[in-house]
């Protein structure tokens, strides 16, 4: 890569020369720009933060209340060292950003995460269009297609109800932010009782504090009594599988929500009872119409199926090397089980 | 055809077995016969053979989604299963197709002798009315084994319970050749041995590995101990004048072996007897290579009969002169094959397995430590008063096996699995110290816990120094012990070594790559081991 070029890839992470500032850094920066507060992009220890205001609940949360964080609305522009710097929607979970940075002309922009599917609690994807785009490529194979939500949350619905007519509970493990208030928005009107992990809980007060609208949910260890578990709805992270921790809510099913259940392998190796397609990243067709919308020529894949989808992108004419990387590397080391 | 992608989603979904019995029922209770008996076919392994080949509907299916070969390559390594490959890649319609299961068999079998572009035109159109999961099944009916997380074992509970009959009978009415074409359901399930098929075979008694308590209490007078022989595990069956000889995997394998054809003429009828085939000369049977290499082979020629010659080890006998005495204790059975069996014991085509004797358990521990110089992998124990059980079953049938021999080697290579194992790297080759390289000697792709599993996986991620392919180089950091079964010299192998059944005994975070053994230690154990 050139050395001039606006942004560049640094061992710490991607980073701007000329305004002196890191995107996702996943070392310790001076300055910070945080595309999103899931941890494998927002990390901690930079001395500054700077993120979309819906990311600063979350960001406060998990790096501590006393961050030095500027927040800035999706649209709005800021300059570092006269480099132009804006947020736009990118669809993934609650306050999630693309981060768009313009120099004399020339325009790159930062995906994070994202999904172009609204999923009607965070702000839906804009395209942006820009001269270098670097994506991420997280289900970047031909064989990620997802169904429209309201399929698979009719799914995760008639299993609950299922669930309850055999008085067991159920159990719904997802990534505490993100996918669980958007499980949470979508299912409602609950009228069940629904309890939560700490980690799900904890996210979800917090949300709830900053003014968010979300359903209040009870936290399963307040909980004495193992027969209030019967018939309800139980939310967790991947985490708690195979945990002693799930044995109160026996006799129970479990689902697991994330775009990785789309391969039986994937969900059988987990032995969970019901694997659902719910992913917050884009598929296949949503990576390549997100490429396409912005114009961009060149073209920079980060985490996920780098080399295939680069590859893919080269054969269709546009300029496009692998990026490495750490992003993602989380759920990779975890199990597959949820996607950050 | 609904019902039955319905079924394989719901074994698929549930974990719990009797949820899975329960699935089996409904299915079975109301589909047709006509499908019923193609569901049974497809649980026990009997799919008829491929219409068309693999490498058309691969190529028909990257062509239908618009997407290049090397594409559909890469999508293939990750999901770990062609037919669900095909149906993930293919545009998603909604299922229009009223086909029954029996209805899609008996068209794909009048393609048989279509020309490539009818077969091309039949498959884009079945493609086209079938969605999600029985896409995914259609696909598995054409080219695949159904792997749906029901084991035959389970079938069978399903089965015998539906119509009150002892899984063992129900079992034996579901082994050896029957073709759903031109059987009906409840001929073979339901009704009572009438004619029967004369090949057809019992099912094995498996023995469970040895647990502690059994060595404080076995005894001579009420255990038997025979050599563990290496070789395949087979059934003969001599009906109606014609010799069967079936593999423990339910494979006909009769013209595999034409030198124990002559037993025919021996054998009383109604003779079948439990044994092991292996390759032997000279006294003592050859390393287990000899006979997978002989197996390999899709003739017979006069040079693998000299090189290769088979005998059978007989261990049991199940059937003698037409009657079924696998109900009688062990002790029984025995002195028949002593008796009356060994009479057509020959040196070069037959023989009975001896049996070890011993007084107290020092003997044959130390015996046991020996098998290796008798050519045996360990004793197996049986109880004199069992019976010959149906599957494996605990109590009455142990194995021994010596222990692994092992070395540690460091992971140099990885690639990923198959099935289950899809998208992690769980296929690792390991490699020994030569000087100051590394030399791949063995691939192993068993022996860890999920949870190791996934550990390295995320390494081998982490620490990939090159891609060759599916095949990753990996810095080589991990030690690992590896155990296996038997050792020879190969030149086929980099090493100069082969090895017997590789695996993994347990990773060895306490040791650093350099500290891992050398091709001189493994040139060691061949010469103390190997043949």
């Amino acid at each position: 890569m050139k050395t001039k070029s606006l942004l560049s890839f640094s061992p710490s992470g991607i980073y701007c020369p000329e305004a002196d500032v890191q995107i996702d850094p996943w070392r310790p920066a001076e300055k910070a720009i945080i595309t999103h507060a899931h941890s494998d992009h927002a990390r901690y220890g930079s001395k500054h933060y700077l993120a979309h205001k819906d990311s600063e609940a979350i960001l406060r949360l998990r790096l501590g209340n006393d961050i030095s964080l500027q927040t800035v609305e999706y649209g709005e522009p800021f300059y570092i060292n006269g480099v132009r710097f804006s947020l736009h929607p990118a669809g993934h979970i609650l306050g999630s950003a693309q981060v768009r940075a313009e120099y004399k002309g020339e325009v790159w922009v930062v995906t994070g995460d994202y999904k172009l599917q609204d999923d009607g609690f965070s702000a839906p994807f804009e395209p942006v269009t820009c001269h270098h785009f670097i994506t991420e490529s997280t289900f970047g194979l031909p064989i990620y297609h997802w169904e429209p939500q309201e399929t698979i949350f009719a799914e995760i619905k008639e299993w609950i109800a299922e669930n309850r007519e055999k008085g067991i509970t159920s159990v719904l493990l997802g990534y505490a932010l993100g996918k669980m208030q958007r499980i949470l928005t979508r299912l409602a009107p609950l009228d069940y009782p629904v309890f939560a992990h700490g980690a799900v809980y904890n996210v979800n007060e917090r949300l709830r504090e900053a003014g968010y609208a979300l359903p209040p949910i009870q936290q399963v260890s307040e909980v004495s009594d193992k027969k209030h578990f019967k018939g309800a709805l139980v939310l967790a992270t991947g985490s708690a599988l195979g945990t002693p921790w799930m044995k109160r809510f026996e006799p129970y099913s479990v689902g697991n929500c994330s775009g990785w259940m789309a391969v039986r392998a994937s969900k059988n190796r987990l032995n969970t009872d019901r694997g659902f397609v719910l992913s917050d990243h884009a598929d296949w067709n949503e990576l390549n119409r997100a490429v396409e919308a912005t114009g961009a020529e060149n073209i920079y894949v980060t985490h996920g199926f780098t080399s295939v989808f680069s590859r893919w992108l080269n054969e269709k004419g546009l300029h496009a090397q692998e990026l490495k990387t750490l992003y993602g590397v989380e759920y990779e080391t975890e199990n597959t089980l949820s996607e950050a | 055809m609904k019902e039955f992608a319905d079924l394989l989603r719901n074994l698929d979904r549930n974990t719990k077995t009797l949820e899975k019995i329960k699935a089996l029922k409904t299915y079975f209770s109301n589909a047709s016969d006509e499908d019923k008996i193609w569901a049974l076919a497809l649980f026990t392994g009997r799919r008829p053979p491929r219409k068309i080949k693999t490498a058309q509907v691969r190529e028909w299916a990257w062509e239908k989604a618009g997407i290049p070969e090397w594409l559909f390559a890469e999508s293939y390594q990750h999901v770990g299963d062609l037919a669900e490959t095909v149906a993930l890649i293919l545009p998603q319609h909604n299922s229009i197709s009223q086909k029954s299961l029996h209805e899609w068999f008996a068209e794909l079998e009048t393609l048989k002798k279509a020309d490539d572009e009818t077969k091309k035109a039949y498959i884009l159109k079945a493609w086209a009315s079938l969605s999600g999961f029985e896409l995914f099944v259609f696909n598995k009916l054409l080219m695949g084994s159904l792997r749906v997380g029901v084991s035959q074992t389970l079938v069978i509970r399903a089965l015998s319970e539906m119509y009150d009959q002892e899984p063992s009978g129900m079992a034996h009415r579901l082994m050896g050749q029957w073709n759903p074409f031109d059987i009906r359901f409840d001929e073979l399930i339901i009704q009572e041995n009438t004619a029967q098929n004369p090949s057809k075979p019992y099912p094995f008694f498996l023995a469970y590995t040895i647990e502690n308590h059994v060595y404080e209490s076995i005894s001579p007078l009420e255990w038997f101990v025979e050599w563990k022989w290496d070789g395949i595990r087979s059934q003969i069956i001599f009906r109606e004048g014609q010799l069967f000889i079936w593999s423990r995997g339910e494979e006909l394998v009769t013209d595999k072996f034409p030198e124990l054809h002559q037993l025919a003429q021996h054998f009383p009828e109604g003779t079948v007897l439990d044994g092991e085939i292996l390759c032997y000369a000279d006294g003592h049977p050859l390393p287990f290579s000899t006979l997978q290499q002989r197996i390999g082979r899709k003739n017979i020629t006069k040079k693998i009969l000299q090189e290769a010659p088979v005998l059978f080890m007989a261990y049991d006998v199940l059937e003698w002169n037409g009657i079924d005495i696998r109900e009688k204790p062990h002790e029984y059975r025995r002195s028949v094959l002593e008796t009356y069996v060994a009479e057509f014991e020959n040196d070069s085509i037959f023989k009975v397995s001896p049996l070890v004797s011993w007084n107290t358990m020092d003997d044959l521990s130390r015996l046991h430590n020996e098998s290796r110089t008798y050519y045996a992998e360990g004793f197996m124990l049986k109880r004199k008063s069992a019976a010959y059980q149906t599957g494996r079953k605990k109590g009455d049938w142990y194995k021994w096996k010596v222990k692994p021999l092992s070395v540690d080697a460091v992971l140099v290579y990885a690639q990923k699995g198959h099935g289950r194992r899809a998208g992690l790297f769980t296929d690792y080759t390991f490699a020994v110290w030569k000087g100051e390289h590394l030399v791949p000697f063995a691939k192993a792709y068993s022996g860890l816990t999920d949870k190791e599993i996934r550990e390295l996986d995320a390494f081998i991620k982490q620490n990939t120094v090159e891609k060759f392919g599916p095949v990753r180089t990996v810095n080589p950091l991990r030690v690992f012990e590896i155990g296996f079964e038997g050792i020879q010299q190969s030149s086929r192998h980099k090493s100069g070594i082969a090895v017997r059944f590789p695996r993994i005994l347990r990773p060895r975070p306490d040791k650093y790559a350099h500290e891992a053994d050398t091709l001189e230690n493994l040139q060691n154990l061949l010469t103390v081991y190997g043949v």
